[in-house]
């Protein structure tokens, strides 16, 4: 894969960001993640996960199923913060 | 805090399906969608289905659904919330929806049962300039075309030869949009030959063992190049070959959309055979905790006809394990099983029921 490819269209996070961050040793998708911001834009992963995963599978010579997922936590799409500050009292 | 029986999840075929089925059982319901309107996929499905009449071939995806929605408004106990997305499920059963088409309200409510229908999300591809405007994936053309009469570009590159990438190139065909060529990694068309010989009939190659290398373009898509692959799925040099094209449609397969289930915390599998992580789940189409069930794509890509037998299953069960049962439950049961059956029971399904064997508690 080209280095300059971009793998999150959200973040714009290319494969050369991502390469980097394996070589330094940080191979979970969550290290990823918290490093580059891939996967936290406003599709929350749902266009790039798929591909960091066979990504990473591939780089370290792995099968997806070992890869561990980052943990899936509330909400599923962004939600401004003033909704939930005004939100119901219930 | 508003309580329901069930409340369903995606408003495609397996949600309408089981909110059709479990309101029949008396349950009272709440069916959200994020959609403008009810239908999922089926409201760009202008072909018309394959299969027995029970899941109904020869009727168009988008006439399904309109008999849904007209099924629904004569059930008093199905409540509709479209523009709306389910956003989280939480450890004490509360599920939080966020309403409104820019997502100005978020609400909480309590299902005894919930049915997650929530379909998938196409799958992209990793290559260069994939983020210029012209790079599609084929349900926003078919969204685009079929539903808002807008054409995507003049002249097309498509990616997959699966059944989506065989379909929507007809449909650019019919609306006079220019196919140049039907790319396909695998070494054979992976859809069904009816769909590949009418296009093939009108001329557009159908290249297998070839995928496109590298887009081109200053603010949009100006040209593509195209390269065959070896067995490992490694470009062939000397083989490019370039193409004029302003859209590249994307068919390459479809992922379970399943962070609901993550978030609730199911027992979930990955299974190649149906395309990615599932939630295990029983025959009836209980997940590994009590209050959920799945049904549809979410719990592995197959097609609308099974979706929405599973869908009937779930609602039929769903209903049912809250005392709620239908006057015929057995015999309904049976009948959606054996339907289901009857759909798998042919060759490109072999490897579905493989992947379904793997998930079954």
């Amino acid at each position: 894969m080209d280095d300059n490819t971009i793998i999150c269209r959200c973040e714009d996070v290319t494969w050369g960001e991502i390469r980097e961050q394996l070589d330094k040793g940080y191979t979970t998708m969550d290290e990823i993640k918290r490093i580059t911001r891939a996967g936290m834009g406003p599709c929350q992963g749902k266009t790039c996960q798929r591909i960091l995963l066979h990504a990473i599978a591939r780089y370290l010579n792995k099968k997806v199923e070992e890869i561990p997922l980052s943990t899936f936590r509330p909400p599923t799409k962004p939600i401004p913060l003033g909704i939930l500050a005004g939100g119901q009292d219930d | 805090m508003k309580e329901y029986d069930i409340i369903v999840v995606g408003g495609g075929p397996a949600g309408l399906a089981a909110a059709t089925t479990a309101a029949k059982c008396n349950a009272n319901i709440l069916l959200v969608d994020d959609g403008l309107q009810l239908g999922g996929q089926l409201i760009k499905q202008t072909h018309k289905f394959f299969g027995s009449t029970e899941q109904f071939a020869g009727i168009r995806g988008i006439d399904i659904a309109h008999n849904f929605i007209d099924e629904i408004s004569h059930l008093s106990n199905i409540e509709i919330l479209t523009q709306s997305t389910a956003t989280g499920f939480f450890e004490d059963g509360v599920l939080t929806i966020l309403e409104g088409y820019n997502g100005n309200r978020l609400s909480k409510v309590k299902p005894r049962r919930l049915i997650i229908a929530t379909g998938a999300s196409e799958n992209m591809l990793s290559f260069i300039n994939n983020d210029l405007p012209g790079v599609y994936g084929a349900g926003a053309v078919q969204t685009l075309m079929n539903v808002y009469g807008v054409i995507p570009g003049r002249a097309v590159l498509m990616v997959g030869a699966g059944n989506i990438g065989l379909i929507v190139s007809y449909q650019l065909l019919q609306a006079g949009i220019e196919v140049k060529a039907i790319v396909e990694a695998l070494p054979c068309i992976g859809g069904y030959w009816v769909h590949a010989s009418k296009i093939r009939r009108l001329g557009i190659p159908i290249y297998t063992r070839c995928t496109l290398k590298e887009v081109k373009g200053k603010e949009e898509v100006e040209s593509v190049t195209i390269c065959n692959i070896d067995d490992k799925f490694n470009f062939i040099p000397g083989s490019e070959r370039e193409l004029s094209v302003d859209t590249i449609c994307l068919a390459v397969g479809l992922s379970p959309l399943a962070e609901l289930l993550w978030q609730a915390g199911c027992e979930m599998a990955y299974i190649p055979e149906l395309c990615g992580y599932v939630a295990k789940r029983d025959e009836n189409m209980k997940t590994s905790l009590d209050h959920i069930y799945i049904a549809g794509d979410v719990a592995g890509i197959e097609e609308a006809s099974s979706a929405m037998v599973e869908g009937q299953i779930a609602g039929l069960n769903a209903a049912a394990s809250l005392g709620l049962y239908h006057e015929k439950y057995r015999e309904l049961n049976l009948a959606f099983h054996r339907q289901l059956l009857q759909l798998r029971h042919n060759e490109v399904s072999e490897s579905i029921t493989r992947g379904i064997k793997k998930a079954t508690l």
